[in-house]
């Protein structure tokens, strides 16, 4: 019987946590370049976090006349306007500066129909005004920092503070380098991303709660064992685990960087990058923080919950049987 | 943990061939599905605006002008109560800023009596939870030796927010009602906002007209006295009269008298027709019985005088009265279109908006957009199944066909859930789908790689599956808690796509876990007692 490919063998002994004065540093790049990346270049931001006026036009030429459509529009004294192909040649993009008053807003979207006329088929239209692009910014950072802290408490009650320290350091790493990925690709950053930042923290925590947990059980079973050792013991035990996870995923989700259309390119990216930055922190960030925490070893012998002991008792019976 | 009772097999079963049997009108065409007797599930998936097309238009009441008209109002009845009780008063004004009005009493022997009556303008309000009183709408205070301030209250001020938006609520439905589209959905947001939600809306420009328009429509003399050209290029107005300008390109300018003769409130029918003598396009109206009444009397008396039919404070057409007009009735004409006599009747009879509507968010999807969002989603959707799928099974042999079969479950439970909840589906709702099956396949390689490491530490096929299945469980539970609870925040957060996307996720989350970990163990458990196997093929 086919009994599958095991790309991972079981008897795998990578040094990870060993290598950790080279793997800190890249962290570190990791973490610190996105911020500078930020702050010169800047982020692409989106409409929903800049106000303004978008309008998606597909022509019925099957190429767009950019320049004709560029003269139509910069005549009608709207402020910044900026006009580029979308996905396919036909297709424009037409990005209009916030305008100080909504009515203004308003205004703009029946000028520029009025003067690009039934020439051209509307396929969107988003109009953010100044006061709901600004409470996206503030809701959006907002659902960041509550999440971070909801999963900190989760971690806490579930594990020790030295795992919510270090699962939460780990996640904030991964999105300030998914940030800087949208500063360095110029994605436009807006609502989905905050949506693929939230994703991309549910994911990446997922895979280090499952190598907490390996090190909480190996932490009860070798008593003696070295810090160090007992980190990479705990991760390279998860590692077929983890490629086999992060490989499927990444399966499932890349058909939609070609062909999931342009609404959603932007997170399709982001979301790729997430699974393997997560996969790269719970190794080289969420592991070897650890070590710098302190973990005690008898919190969890003492505190051993019911739930484990019962778990036991059950496989022990079953291995009886 | 692997042996089953009966009743345990019976429901699975029947869990999951409900979920297959509710999931399945989905594939069927909704044309195809009508012809299908009743018995058979109709519910399908609801598709968001951006996957079917439609606008999505958040509006925001204009506060200021709300609370501008409601002083004028208690300004009016101050002056009419300190008439009615002879009261001797100066200095009457509103402070738009501070949201009062104040007053000074002329003798100071009418102060005891004109603060008595004056403080029986504040009008109790009750409270929205719980029924009872919450306090006055109005604070009436008592300043030095001869002032009076009335005060609008934040409750008083909350509960006429709340009474124009429910207002506006209404008269919004009218208006898209006729716009003749499905399922448009009007709701109040937060304070003082309302999101319209119009699918299958292919001309948004018309309807965001259509339901931004005051709507107030007065009826007013003109004053045949002044010289309107020479009114408009001085900005002299004579007392009692105002300049409005009319609707056309370029506007034309009127001196009408200040005073309403009839206001769309008396107004209870309007309908678009055809002049019967020149076959243009028009709106016929008819008034209640006071309005007749008043309308009858001014007509009446000024044959041959011009009056102004003014809507939004625009004059749309400036009649001469040829004979008095009894009957209540009447018709606008104004060089319209078929459309705007349409678009104008619909306006009058939903009556007009309590204050003025802003769009402050807008986002419109046309239908071929949606389409081609359907599409694009599909492909990508099974294309990164196809690829789980075949991974999985290279990965794990008959586990993998195991967790595969779960896989296929667990979507069409998602979609039953879907269908059954009317759960709204989006664009980034399929990507949730997607995201799901990661995270439900990585509930299967935990369990897997389980029972691999428990086969490798010697124990028999059945001793190292069952404490596989029974070890993993923790750890299955932890990291989706965790994911859920970013999900959750997610969900709180977002409105629309972004909701769709965390209302799929939550439900994946929670069916994978029947699916990957009960649905696959009754798999295992059945296949080890019928195959009684010497080796696990994993």
């Amino acid at each position: 019987m086919f009994r599958g490919i095991t790309l991972i063998p079981a008897d795998t002994k990578i040094d990870f946590v060993g290598q950790r004065a080279i793997t800190w540093l890249v962290s570190a790049f990791l973490t610190v370049a996105p911020l500078i990346l930020v702050a010169t270049v800047g982020l692409n931001m989106g409409i929903d976090f800049q106000g303004g006026t978008l309008i998606e036009i597909q022509t019925k030429e099957s190429r767009a006349n950019l320049a004709d459509i560029r003269g139509k529009i910069s005549g009608l004294g709207l402020g910044e306007v900026q006009i580029q192909e979308f996905g396919a040649p036909n297709a424009v993009l037409i990005r209009i500066a916030s305008q100080p008053k909504e009515e203004e807003q308003q205004a703009s979207i029946a000028k520029v129909k009025e003067a690009l006329g039934d020439t051209v088929e509307y396929r969107r239209t988003e109009v953010v005004g100044p006061t709901i692009s600004s409470e996206l910014i503030s809701g959006g950072t907002v659902a960041v920092v509550v999440a971070l802290l909801g999963i900190m408490i989760y971690v806490w009650f579930r594990f020790e503070w030295q795992f919510a320290v270090a699962a939460v350091a780990s996640l904030v790493h991964d999105v300030t380098a998914t940030i800087g990925l949208y500063a360095l690709l110029q994605l436009e950053f807006n609502v989905s991303s905050i949506a693929a930042i939230l994703t991309i923290i549910g994911y990446s925590l997922n895979d280090k709660v499952v190598i907490f947990d390996r090190i909480r059980e190996n932490l009860r079973k070798y008593k003696r064992m070295p810090m160090v050792r007992l980190l990479d013991l705990s991760i390279n035990e998860m590692l077929s685990r983890a490629v086999l996870t992060h490989v499927t995923t990444f399966l499932a989700m890349l058909p939609f960087l070609f062909f999931g259309g342009e609404a959603i390119y932007g997170f399709a990216v982001a979301m790729c990058f997430g699974i393997v930055i997560g996969a790269y922190s719970s190794i080289f960030v969420a592991s070897p923080m650890q070590l710098i925490l302190g973990v005690r070893r008898d919190a969890f012998s003492v505190n051993a919950d019911a739930a484990k002991e019962s778990n036991k008792g059950r496989a022990g019976a079953a291995a009886g049987a | 943990m692997l042996h089953f009772q009966k009743w345990k097999v019976i429901m699975v079963f029947g869990v999951v061939l409900a979920g297959f049997i509710f999931s399945i009108p989905n594939l069927i065409p909704a044309s195809a599905l009508q012809g299908l007797p009743s018995w058979v599930p109709h519910k399908q998936v609801n598709l968001g605006l951006d996957l079917q097309g439609g606008a999505h238009l958040l509006y925001q009441i204009d506060e200021k002008e709300l609370v501008d008209d409601w002083l004028g109002t208690i300004r009016g009845d101050v002056r009419e109560t300190l008439r009615q009780n002879r009261v001797g008063y100066t200095d009457l004004a509103q402070n738009v800023a501070g949201r009062s009005v104040s007053v000074r009493v002329r003798k100071s022997e009418d102060m005891d009596k004109a603060f008595t009556e004056l403080k029986k303008l504040a009008v109790p309000i009750g409270n929205d939870v719980f029924g009872g009183f919450s306090g006055y709408d109005l604070e009436v205070t008592r300043n030095d030796s001869d002032g009076i301030t009335m005060s609008v209250t934040e409750a008083g001020l909350n509960n006429r927010i709340s009474a124009a938006i429910q207002a506006s609520i209404e008269t919004i439905r009218r208006r898209v009602d006729a716009f003749g589209t499905t399922e448009p959905s009007i709701q109040r947001q937060g304070r003082n906002r309302i999101l319209v939600q119009v699918p299958g809306v292919s001309d948004v420009e018309r309807l965001k007209s259509l339901i931004g328009e005051t709507g107030k429509l007065e009826f007013k003399l003109v004053d045949p006295s002044a010289n309107a050209a020479e009114v408009a290029s001085s900005k002299k107005v004579p007392p009692g009269d105002e300049l409005v300008y009319s609707s056309d390109e370029p506007p034309v300018p009127y001196v009408l008298r200040d005073q309403v003769m009839v206001s769309g409130e008396n107004l209870v029918d309007a309908q678009p027709g055809f002049d019967s003598r020149n076959g243009e396009p028009v709106v016929s109206f008819r008034f209640d019985a006071a309005g007749a009444k008043r309308f009858g009397r001014v007509t009446q008396e000024n044959v041959g005088l011009p009056f102004a039919i003014v809507l939004d404070n625009k004059v749309i057409s400036a009649p001469v009265i040829r004979e008095p007009i009894l009957g209540g009735t009447g018709q606008i004409s104004g060089n319209f279109s078929v459309q705007e006599a349409n678009d104008l009747s619909v306006l009058l009879r939903s009556g007009a908006l309590p204050a003025k509507l802003t769009v402050i968010e807008e986002r419109t999807v046309g239908a071929s957009l949606g389409a081609d969002s359907i599409s694009s989603g599909k492909k990508a959707a099974i294309a990164g199944l196809l690829l789980v799928v075949v991974f999985m099974f290279l990965a794990y042999g008959l586990f993998g066909l195991f967790a595969n079969l779960a896989l296929i479950i667990n979507i069409a439970m998602i979609f039953a859930v879907l269908s059954l909840m009317g759960a709204t589906l989006t664009l980034p709702g399929i990507a949730g789908i997607v995201l799901v099956i990661g995270i439900a396949v990585d509930a299967n390689v935990l369990i897997n790689e389980r029972i691999r490491e428990e086969i490798r530490s010697g124990k028999s096929p059945f001793a190292a599956v069952d404490s596989g299945y029974s070890r993993a469980l923790t750890t299955i539970i932890d990291s989706n808690v965790t994911t859920l609870i970013a999900v959750l925040v997610l969900f709180w957060l977002g409105s629309g796509p972004v909701r769709g996307f965390a209302v799929t996720l939550t439900i994946g989350i929670l069916t994978s876990m029947f699916t990957a970990v009960t649905v696959t163990r009754m798999m295992v458990a059945y296949w080890l007692r019928r195959a009684r196997p010497k080796f696990v093929p994993i």
